[in-house]
């Protein structure tokens, strides 16, 4: 998408339409009838997701962020199938900025929730791509389970991850991220790393 | 206990053992502490954080004889609505009934115990017990038993009828309950803070509010670390130093946020005012500029700000600026005694789950425009008011929690006793009394934590009768 002004700076692309479309995009896709069984079309948005999980995992959040299209959406919904993000509050809606900001906020040294750092490993599984209406756009589900082990022990955060590539310039890029945690809807102790 | 499992079941030492278990020695915490040890006036000892006994007895003596929050209205809006909820330790069902009434039953069923309600909300006449299937009307009373021929005794004694919470009360939306029927009413309880409260509440088009889910966040610490902090302005500029860094990063004038708090803060306009009971106020509206737009001015960058700001500016000129204040923070921290507290926009609550571990949930709250005045820009409005409302729970609250742990951790040296609360104490002329009770102070002062605590310790030293209510 062509835009006027930069994402990293302002937010004019979080709008009611936007809104629209991802609820959308979001609602009814995962459907028997729009699944793409080909072993190279898997084979390749797994790589993604397995490189994303790395990038994370490394805490190297440049090259993370960069996997994103330039607007973008972090999406971790604090009600279980997603809600409406207009009407209610989740856990984390990031466009491109905020998503800069949490990095930012991360590097500072004082973001005292990750200081000491947590240490993750990241295992994706169970990816399914499927198809949408449009020929530049896919979306993608996976299931994860993050190790992270901070101070006093090793937690486990589990859930299942819909992405929305988009293709820019022959690239696949990451426009939307929906991170679902099974106990989205309950109390969470420190949830401040990059899920 | 298993030591005891093979031996003579009769054997006197046993029996007394037993006896002791039942009647504990100690009911109601005069004989637990000499509290005016614990509390001094410039100190506390570190056992009211980390002892078992003490959170014990705070589940009674707080959090059960007071007035404690259970939720809001907008949760519950129908009859026959029901969020799931706590009071203290004890599992609630929060409902509006069939007629109307709201209750706070206690989610026990009346036969063995079993909890009658297992989801976060819904919308029921009629709870059947799972277990054995009694089953009971939302007023509480029982219904029906299975197979009733086996039972000799009269079913329509109210002992088989729901436990619930003797006094439930509401204000302006916010339902408070108490155990307690010695407990003053709802509105003496509040006092002085219902002040504040309608003005947070007022703000808001004919002063309503919708929640609107959470950020549910959990530490590992004592609940009063949290309420210690509800009023806190001397840690704002260390522990959430990389917020306040971040909201500023892009900023002309780094005056986003909290920023007031950098420099001298006990020199600026705001301040820290005890309200009675426990309850506490900080006030940060006079560090803001009083114009329509003035919040708005200070909000940190929020998803959508730029289009949702300039969109608004063009359909409503110059009326613009006041819906936006509406998805800017309010500078007020509304802290009541023991586990409530409005801030910002959201409605954040404490709920202890053991005396070193708690739940701080952060209701979002919407605005509501039930009569049109908006002319539709209440969905614009809270779209962006969503997206304000995550920035500080995801970017402040968490390091915050992450002390409250550390000072929990820190805590387990047990010979260093005294945890301070002095700052400001000695100083002449600082702390003020003022004629209606309420004392006030600068921003970053400790007169609200030593003055909290002393309602504290004179709650844990009563032996309040605590009752529970069931239909007739
Ligand atoms: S415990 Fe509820 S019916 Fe038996
Ligand atoms: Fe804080």
């Amino acid at each position: 998408m062509q835009t006027a002004h930069d994402p990293t700076i302002t937010s004019y692309y979080v709008t009611d339409e936007l809104y629209r479309e991802l609820l959308a995009n979001f609602t009814n896709w995962q459907r028997e009838e729009l699944a793409i069984a080909a072993p190279e079309v898997r084979d390749h948005f797994r790589l993604l997701l397995e490189r994303e999980a790395r990038l994370l995992d490394e805490l190297r959040f440049d090259e993370w962020l960069a996997m994103y299209a330039p607007e973008c959406i972090y999406w971790v919904p604090g009600t279980p199938g997603g809600g409406d993000p207009r009407r209610e509050i989740a856990i984390s809606f990031d466009d491109r900025r905020r998503m800069e900001d949490r990095i930012y906020r991360l590097r500072t040294g004082y973001a005292w929730s990750q200081a000491p750092k947590s240490r993750t490993v990241r295992i994706i599984s169970n990816v399914e791509v499927f198809a949408t209406g449009e020929n530049a756009a896919r979306m993608v589900r996976s299931n994860f389970l993050i190790s992270e082990f901070r101070v006093d022990g090793t937690r486990f955060l589990s859930g299942w991850c819909g992405h929305r590539f988009v293709q820019i310039a022959d690239r696949w890029q990451i426009q939307v991220r929906q991170v679902n945690l099974i106990d989205c809807d309950r109390n969470l102790r420190n949830p401040s790393i990059v899920l | 206990m298993a030591a005891t499992a093979d031996g003579d079941s009769g054997a006197p030492w046993r029996l007394e053992a037993m006896l002791e278990k039942l009647n504990p020695p100690r009911i109601g915490g005069a004989d637990l502490y000499d509290w005016d040890e614990l509390v001094q006036e410039d100190r506390v000892h570190r056992l009211i954080y980390t002892d078992p006994a003490i959170f014990a007895l705070e589940m009674t003596n707080i959090f059960g004889a007071v007035w404690v929050y259970l939720g809001h209205e907008s949760q519950i809006p129908a009859k026959d609505d029901y969020i799931t909820v706590r009071l203290g330790l004890r599992p609630i069902i929060l409902l509006r009934d069939s007629h109307g009434k709201i209750r706070a039953l206690f989610n026990r069923c009346a036969h063995r115990g079993t909890t009658l309600c297992r989801k976060d909300k819904g919308s029921a006449r009629i709870f059947t017990c799972p277990y054995h299937g009694w089953s009971f009307l939302n007023t509480g009373k029982l219904r029906a038993v299975p197979w009733p021929d086996g039972y000799a005794c009269d079913f329509n004694d109210a002992k088989y009828n729901v436990a619930q919470v003797p006094r439930v009360d509401s204000y302006r939306g916010f339902i408070f309950a108490t155990l307690n029927l010695d407990a003053p009413s709802l509105i003496d309880y509040l006092g002085p803070i219902t002040k504040p409260i309608d003005e947070w509440l007022d703000r808001q088009p004919k002063g309503l509010i919708r929640v609107c889910e959470a950020n549910r966040l959990k530490y590992k610490g004592n609940w009063k670390l949290a309420y210690d902090n509800s009023g806190d302005g001397y840690h704002v500029v260390f522990s959430h130093r990389s917020l306040l860094e971040m909201e500023n990063r892009q900023a002309d004038v780094a005056n986003k946020g909290m920023s007031y708090y950098k420099g001298s803060p006990d020199t600026a306009p705001m301040y820290i005012a005890y309200m009675g009971n426990g309850h506490h106020f900080k006030d940060k509206r006079p560090n803001i500029q009083k114009r329509a737009g003035g919040l708005w001015a200070v909000e940190g960058p929020a998803p959508g700000s730029e289009h949702y700001a300039e969109a608004l500016r063009r359909r409503f000129g110059a009326k613009a600026e006041d819906i936006l204040d509406l998805a800017s923070s309010e500078p007020v921290n509304i802290n009541v005694f023991p586990n409530f507290s409005l801030l910002g926009n959201h409605i954040q609550v404490f709920e202890p789950i053991s005396v070193d571990e708690t739940d701080v949930t952060w209701y979002g709250t919407a605005v509501v425009d039930e009569d049109g005045t908006m002319q539709g820009a209440v969905d614009e409005i809270n779209a962006l008011r969503m997206r304000t409302q995550e920035q500080f729970p995801n970017f402040g609250e968490v390091d915050d929690l992450a002390n409250f742990e550390e000072i929990q951790r820190g805590l387990a040296c047990q010979e260093d006793e005294w945890v301070y609360m002095h700052r400001g104490l000695g100083i002449p002329g600082r702390v003020k009394r003022h004629e209606d009770g309420i004392i006030t102070a600068p921003a970053t002062d400790e007169v609200f934590m030593r003055e909290y605590i002393k309602e504290w310790k004179r709650l844990m030293k009563t032996a309040p009768k605590l009752v529970v209510q069931r239909e007739p």
